[in-house]
């Protein structure tokens, strides 16, 4: 098989592997944000729900989740669903995946404001909500900055797993292309690939990092 | 000038636990009036500042700003707090300006300002930042605007504090130990700016460690200590001619310059 014909194929996965990974964190980014307040939250039964769903999230392996949302509506309900689903089975399978992990780092950012932040807000009369997204977060987003980094790298290589489902994202693609031309090579270029990604976020992540770096606590 | 009590606390009570901090506190600062309490540490001067700062509740007592009753005395003694609606026009009423300044520190000088005029007071944009701008020029700080927090002196930050509590305008300014975090030079710049407001009729309540400060600046003097006015009056009277003992054992720490 020619080259060129190869990475065309692999490119094409990379679409959807790229596509899990926008989708997965617009989902999940907001997301971890409602259940790291949930798991804050005073209401224990609030604060206990969300404890158990960042603990089952956390303490099950990610392909297990991806095929029990794959499978779940059929075994569970007996639903048949459209073609489309495993692709949605696998967006929700990751984005659910991930706000577990980001509430945690939010979890720790928020923590690590001090008390005083607050209070000084309280008495110039913010409300709570804009004490959150105009005094607490974006001081948040600085601190946690590099934690996440970890994560949203992490997550690159998380979309392998998509391949259980049957989705042909790059790896999947490489798995394939390698079976059929009895080589090592399409699993080189798509680690080469997933690497050159890597790199554009950790670019994308040092240079957030540098525009936030005009004040320091 | 008629006097008019801003801020009035009759019979204020707050324990944390078993810990009575606060046991039956009454006062009352009328417009123009600069009150200086001091004492030990522990002895429930901040606590009582932040009671008023509705930063800790009452569990008894009665609290106004001005015609505004903030909390009251049921039949069995509890302070009941107004609604949402009294809490936050009660807000309006006071600034407070902490030991460690409490700013924001991802907002320029200007921002911490005039962020809370804007989006809590609904003042359009040109005349918040005007506001801000003024304030900050009689702090000293006009070529300071576009700087943030972390780039200042503890002196300047605090002073950019005063700023953002004088920004609403409020009836009476609260400061808790404004200078405890500051050296000496950066205190005495600190102490000016506050003498400065004195000098304008600011009303204003300074829990303090400076004893030259508040015998200058403050009109009435409170002693403090295990939770009770131990002894008040002329802030002279007090620190020049203490009556009690206790008062006498805590000022004798200090030079009376």
């Amino acid at each position: 098989m020619e080259f060129s014909v190869m990475m065309g194929i692999l490119m094409e996965g990379f679409a959807l592997t790229a596509e899990i990974f926008v989708i997965t964190l617009v989902g999940s980014l907001p997301l971890g944000v409602v259940v790291a307040l949930a798991r804050m939250s005073k209401f224990k039964p609030l604060a206990w729900l969300a404890q158990l769903y960042i603990s089952i999230l956390r303490g099950t392996p990610l392909m297990l989740q991806l095929m029990a949302i794959m499978f779940g509506p059929y075994y569970l309900f007996g639903l048949s669903m459209g073609s489309d689903w495993k692709f949605w089975a696998c967006a929700i399978g990751f984005i659910l995946n991930y706000a577990a992990y980001f509430a945690e780092i939010y979890r720790s950012g928020i923590q690590s404001i001090p008390r005083g932040q607050y209070e000084a807000a309280e008495v110039l009369g913010y409300t709570k909500a804009q004490t959150f997204m105009k005094i607490v977060l974006p001081q948040v987003i600085k601190r946690i900055l590099p934690a996440m980094g970890n994560e949203i790298i992490t997550l690159v290589k998380d979309t392998s797993l998509a391949f259980v489902l049957g989705i042909a994202e790059m790896f999947s693609a490489a798995k394939a292309l390698a079976a059929r031309e009895v080589s090592m090579i399409p699993y080189a270029i798509a680690a080469l690939i997933y690497w050159v990604f890597c790199l554009l976020i950790e670019f994308i992540l040092n240079r957030v990092e540098k525009r936030l770096d005009y004040y320091h606590d | 000038m008629e006097s008019k009590a801003v801020v009035s606390l009759t019979n204020g009570k707050k324990a944390f636990g078993a810990n009575e901090v606060l046991k039956d506190i009454s006062l009352t600062v009328n417009a123009g009036d600069v009150l200086a309490i001091i004492g030990p540490s522990g002895g429930g001067k901040s606590t009582l500042l932040r009671c008023m700062a509705l930063l800790e509740t009452l569990d008894s007592g009665d609290l106004s700003y001005g015609d505004l009753v903030v909390c009251a005395n049921n039949g069995e003694g509890r302070a009941v707090y107004g609604g949402k609606d009294v809490i936050a026009q009660a807000k309006t009423r006071f600034g407070l300006v902490f030991q460690n300044f409490n700013l924001f520190p991802h907002y320029t000088v200007l921002q911490n300002v005039t962020d809370a005029l804007i989006c809590v007071q609904k003042m359009p944009k040109d005349e918040a930042l005007a506001r801000g701008r003024e304030l900050l020029a009689r702090m000293g700080l006009a070529d300071k605007e576009s700087m943030v927090p972390c780039d200042l002196s503890g002196g300047q930050q605090q002073r950019v504090a005063i700023a953002r509590a004088m920004a609403m305008n409020p009836d009476v300014l609260f400061f808790d130990e404004p200078t405890s975090a500051l050296d000496p030079e950066l205190t005495r710049e600190v102490l000016k700016v506050i003498r400065d407001l004195a000098a304008e009729h600011m009303t204003m309540v300074i829990v303090t460690h400076e004893m030259g400060f508040a015998r200058d600046v403050a009109d009435h003097l409170i002693f403090m200590d295990g939770g009770v006015i131990v002894e008040q009056g002329s802030a002279h009277e007090v620190i020049n001619n203490p009556q009690h003992d206790r008062t006498r054992a805590f000022l004798s720490n200090y030079d009376r310059d």
